[in-house]
């Protein structure tokens, strides 16, 4: 968990009117689900809004050994005896700030129930441990981030939580505007960044062929940012775009090969 | 008196060392007479004087054999051949061979042989693995000649002379210790087939095909077949299916790969070359058809000459290479290392056809920017070609310049027969098939059988795929060698598969209660977390007390309950022999009925607990039918159609059971639960009417099922028929488990199902 009140403001490049849908949003408060495949820019747009709109930010990243008691508090042992604490969810509907649950299909079904409660009319939190229920601040807000490619029976929100958010479909920023984005983060050639963009789209293609995703922004990122530090074109895709996704040595070879394709 | 034939008299000669030679021979055979006098001029330059011995003497005896002329017109055309490659080290050995021939029914083949020999010393160029050669064509004559009564050897080997004619081909693409692996393959399995002998190996049937496949060098398209798919759905994102065209027939190192439609041809096997690995190859080869895919589009052919078409076709060629490069540049350095040095001059115009070469040095100059130039017009043409693909220039564009190019550098030599190839074959360039279209029909006409009629026989089932054989004898696998049929289980009333799970309602009654056990329900505690979701009192009491009393806490005091899961896949295999239709005895039913029954009440209960379970039957009829029919898969539920399928089982034929088990587990591999658990319901040993020998496909069976549990595939058999205890554990260890009473089979398997999983 984070909380941060972000002053400089963060990079981000606007896609398309999503800045301005999700300023209505919020006016109305209503609860928003950002979807997309890793590393397309999710987290950075909620991190851009949080600053556009001067809200205190209290990020969450899930997983699978998150529990309920992670979002709402537990108690905890002290020197007087047990003293409880509040978890991130319910601190953030104290104060008034954006939660934002990152990869939220990550925890079990049975732990995002317990945001139900604060996603519709009622705006309020029970935290049946404590017999407490706390009624969100007025500045509360609720975002999750969804990442749809996992389509597994096991990986997917209940239809009664995603029936509770307005949602923002994200997907890889166009190819010119990705090589801009590496431009902007990393200081790239804007030639280099408009091969990397390529290399990164051979990856996308081989989604469903043995890739589960393709390869994200972020991992172009690194690897323009490993090229600023010198290192060799090659070597430096090898690192940050093919070994991480795959261990598929089918998969692994074809992308080396693009690679090689693409700087001999 | 006779009249003199006109054999006995000697022949006049200018050179008086051919007539020293000639008696030297001492060989009266009319036919030999013709060719004499050319091969002893030829034997006289390249070989010295104790090689020119060796060469008359043997000469001598093969004509003395009493063959007739054709070993001796084989060994005076062929053997100097081979003296130049290797010298005359091999001439005792040889000669031993040809008499054991000679002494056996095989000496039809001495002919062949001695032919074959050249070329094999031109491929191994060394005396010991030449003597290896021998020692196989040996051992493989002594295999398969026969004997009747099993004394004398009577009757010839079938398969001699068809190897010694496919042997210059199988050199070119296998090492020797691959020809012997696939002689001796041949020889062992053909044995007592003459007709499938001769067909291994003259390179008909296509198990000799399959074997060599196995045996050869290089690198098979099979195995980097999906990584190239890869590489064209990612790189040209494209989905096009590629299949292998065989090289083995044709003889040359290559054939060309060919697009047609969404199919891409390349060969079924390649090896490196000028050090680019045959991979890579592969890759260039698909590159270039993928960029000529999107960017080529089709010329009409009828009006323009041959010279004009081969024009068009390299014009257009190298427009694809260089759009291919300028997308993927790193291809470059690959392209120039395949690309064949062709030099300006190298070709005579006087007395050769060059209007290849004048191409071939045309494209390394637009390819190749260190490559120099002196011919101008050639040159003109070069610069003309990159400002027109500069300026985006399509195939009619490339058409237009490449029918100039022939205007003007045509010349009178170009129509001389000998025609200059040399350097003027691009490794990764294909047929451009898919860059003409014809208007008029051309007299060929078509032979292909029309498509619609044989997609309806083949509708009926999947296509075959092809497994292995486990031969016990040879420890090594029978590539391909067994063809499995998929097909959809015909259905039947389903009504019948409800009546008998309601015989059997007590069953389910009880069955129900271990279920519910068996179900994943309640919760499980997991103590002593440092991060749970709940403090655990219990624990958290006792680190306060450690506390207070100056112990050091313990600060694992939470807890975590999470609900326990199953993670099972089963599937289930019937073994649908003919023996499944017989009667139980001292009952009504037959086996069939029973194990309809237990399927069914398995089936129900796995429904009811929630775990994945696939259903097939197979039987088999010869290795080259094994029918394998789906009754449910995985993702089915348990309803109407799927007991339909059950209700129709019908028994036929016999039970093949190692290619059922290999092409069962294939979809149980690929699912993801952890323990994956195959059933094999079966009342006989396995057998096959095409399989002599019994033990042959228990053996398979066993191999089969070793192979599985390697994989993490856990095997159980449930035996129908008591008393055959030693070959099940033969195959299954002690996997297994026999029915002594059959009517009890749904019992015992539903409770043996439950045991395996608890």
């Amino acid at each position: 968990m984070s909380v941060s009140e972000l002053t400089p403001e963060p990079h981000y490049r606007q896609q398309g009117d999503e800045v301005a849908l999700y300023e209505a949003a919020y006016a109305a408060r209503l609860p928003v689900m950002v979807k997309g495949p890793t590393g397309c820019g999710k987290s950075r747009f909620v991190e851009y809004m949080a600053w556009k709109l001067h809200k205190p930010l209290i990020t969450v990243a899930c997983n699978e050994d998150m529990t309920a008691s992670d979002l709402v508090g537990r108690y905890l042992l002290d020197a007087q005896g047990s003293r409880w604490v509040d978890g991130p969810l319910t601190q953030a509907a104290r104060m008034g700030a954006i939660c934002y649950l990152d990869e939220v299909v990550e925890a079990r079904a049975d732990t995002t129930v317990v945001i139900h409660a604060l996603t519709d009319h009622r705006r309020a939190l029970p935290i049946d441990k404590k017999a407490e229920t706390v009624q969100a601040h007025p500045d509360f807000q609720l975002v999750i981030s969804y990442n749809p490619g996992y389509q597994s029976l096991m990986k997917d929100l209940k239809p009664s939580t995603k029936q509770r958010f307005v949602a923002f479909d994200f997907d890889y920023p166009s190819a010119e505007l990705e090589a801009g984005i590496l431009v902007g983060e990393t200081g790239i050639a804007q030639g280099h960044a408009e091969q990397l963009v390529r290399l990164g789209q051979v990856a996308r293609n081989l989604k469903g062929h043995g890739l589960v995703e393709g390869v994200s922004t972020r991992l172009l990122v690194y690897a323009a940012q490993l090229m600023q530090q010198g290192v060799e074109p090659g070597a430096a895709c090898r690192m940050a775009l093919v070994r991480p996704i795959t261990d598929d040595a089918d998969i692994r070879m074809s992308l080396d090969h693009a690679i090689d394709a693409m700087w001999a | 008196m006779k009249p003199s034939s006109p054999t006995l008299a000697e022949p006049s000669f200018d050179d008086p060392r051919l007539l020293a030679c000639w008696r030297e021979l001492d060989c009266r055979l009319p036919a030999v007479q013709p060719i004499f006098e050319a091969c002893a001029m030829q034997a006289l330059d390249q070989l010295s004087p104790a090689q020119l011995h060796g060469f008359w003497g043997a000469g001598r005896q093969l004509g003395k054999l009493g063959r007739g002329p054709a070993p001796v017109i084989a060994w005076l055309t062929y053997w100097p051949t081979l003296v130049v490659e290797v010298g005359d080290e091999l001439l005792d050995d040889v000669m031993a061979l040809v008499h054991r021939m000679h002494k056996s029914p095989n000496s039809a083949a001495i002919a062949p042989f001695i032919e074959s020999l050249a070329t094999a010393a031109q491929r191994l160029k060394s005396v010991p693995t030449l003597r290896e050669l021998l020692h196989v064509v040996q051992k493989f004559m002594d295999d398969t000649t026969g004997s009747i009564h099993g004394h004398q050897q009577t009757m010839a080997s079938e398969g001699l002379v068809p190897f010694f004619k496919s042997l210059p081909l199988l050199l070119m693409q296998l090492s020797l210790p691959g020809l012997r692996n696939w002689v001796e393959y041949g020889a062992r399995v053909y044995r007592h087939h003459p007709q499938q002998q001769a067909a291994y190996f003259a390179f008909e049937s296509d198990d000799s095909r399959a074997v060599m496949l196995r045996e050869r060098h290089g690198t098979q398209w099979v195995d980097v077949e999906r990584t190239l798919g890869l590489g064209l759905q990612g790189m040209w994102e494209v989905n096009l299916s590629l299949s292998g065209l065989p090289t083995q027939h044709t003889g040359v190192d290559r054939v060309t790969p060919g697009l047609i439609d969404d199919a891409m041809g390349v060969p079924d096997a390649l090896d490196d070359w000028q050090g680019v690995s045959a991979l890579m190859r592969y890759r260039l080869m698909v590159a270039h058809m993928a960029m000529h895919r999107e960017v080529s589009g089709q010329c009409v052919a009828d009006n323009w000459s041959p010279a004009q078409r081969l024009a068009v076709e390299w014009f257009e060629d190298a427009r694809v290479d260089v759009l291919m490069c300028q997308r993927w540049p790193g291809l470059k350095t690959v392209m120039l290392k395949l690309m064949p040095p062709v030099q300006e001059g190298a070709c005579d115009a006087q007395i050769q056809a060059c209007q290849r070469h004048r191409l071939a040095v045309w494209n390394r100059a637009v390819l190749d920017e260190r490559f120099q130039l002196q011919d101008p017009v050639i040159s003109d043409f070069v610069s003309e070609f990159h400002v027109s693909v500069k300026r985006g220039a399509n195939t009619a564009d490339m058409a237009a310049l490449a029918l100039r190019f022939v205007a003007k550098t045509r010349v009178r030599s170009d129509a001389l027969p000998d025609v200059w190839f040399e350097g003027t074959q691009l490794d990764w360039r294909d047929d451009n098939r898919h860059l003409w279209k014809f208007i008029e029909e051309g007299d060929e006409e078509d032979t292909q059988p029309s498509r619609t009629a044989s997609q309806a026989q083949e509708l009926q089932s999947l296509p075959p795929r092809l497994y292995p054989e486990w031969d016990y004898a040879s420890q090594t696998e029978r590539p391909d060698w067994v063809k499995v049929y998929e097909f959809l289980h015909p259905s039947a009333d389903p009504k019948r598969i409800d009546a008998l799970l309601q015989r059997h309602a007590g069953l389910a009654r009880r069955l129900e209660r271990v279920l519910d056990r068996l179900r994943p329900q309640g919760r499980e505690r997991v103590r002593h977390l440092e991060n749970g979701s709940e403090l655990d009192l219990d624990v958290a009491q006792q680190a306060w007390v450690d506390w207070r009393s100056g112990h050091t806490p313990t600060d694992r005091v939470q807890q975590h309950i999470k609900p326990p899961t199953r993670d099972v896949a089963v599937q289930l295999v019937m073994d649908l022999s003919a023996s499944l239709a017989d009667r139980v005895m001292g009952s009504e039913q037959t086996v069939l009925e029973i194990s309809q029954e237990a399927v069914a009440i398995l089936g129900w209960a796995l429904d009811r607990l929630g775990d994945a379970l696939a259903i097939g039957g197979f039987h088999s009829n010869t290795r080259h039918e094994v029918r394998y029919m789906h009754v449910k898969g995985f993702e089915e539920s348990w309803g109407e159609a799927v007991k339909g399928r059950l209700a129709a089982l019908e028994p036929a034929y016999s039970t093949r059971m190692g290619a059922a088990l290999r092409h069962a587990s294939r979809t149980l591999q690929q699912r993801r639960q952890a323990k994956k658990l195959l059933l094999i319901l079966t009342d006989g040993e396995p057998a096959d009417v095409d399989v002599k020998d019994p033990e042959f496909l228990v053996q398979d069976a066993r191999k089969a099922v070793q192979d599985l549990q390697a994989k993490g595939v856990f095997v159980w058999c449930i035996h129908l028929q008591p008393g055959n205890d030693e070959q099940v554990r033969a195959i299954y260890g002690d996997h297994y488990t026999v029915v002594d009473h059959i009517q009890r089979l749904p019992e015992l398997m539903a409770s043996l199902f439950v045991r395996l999983t608890r």
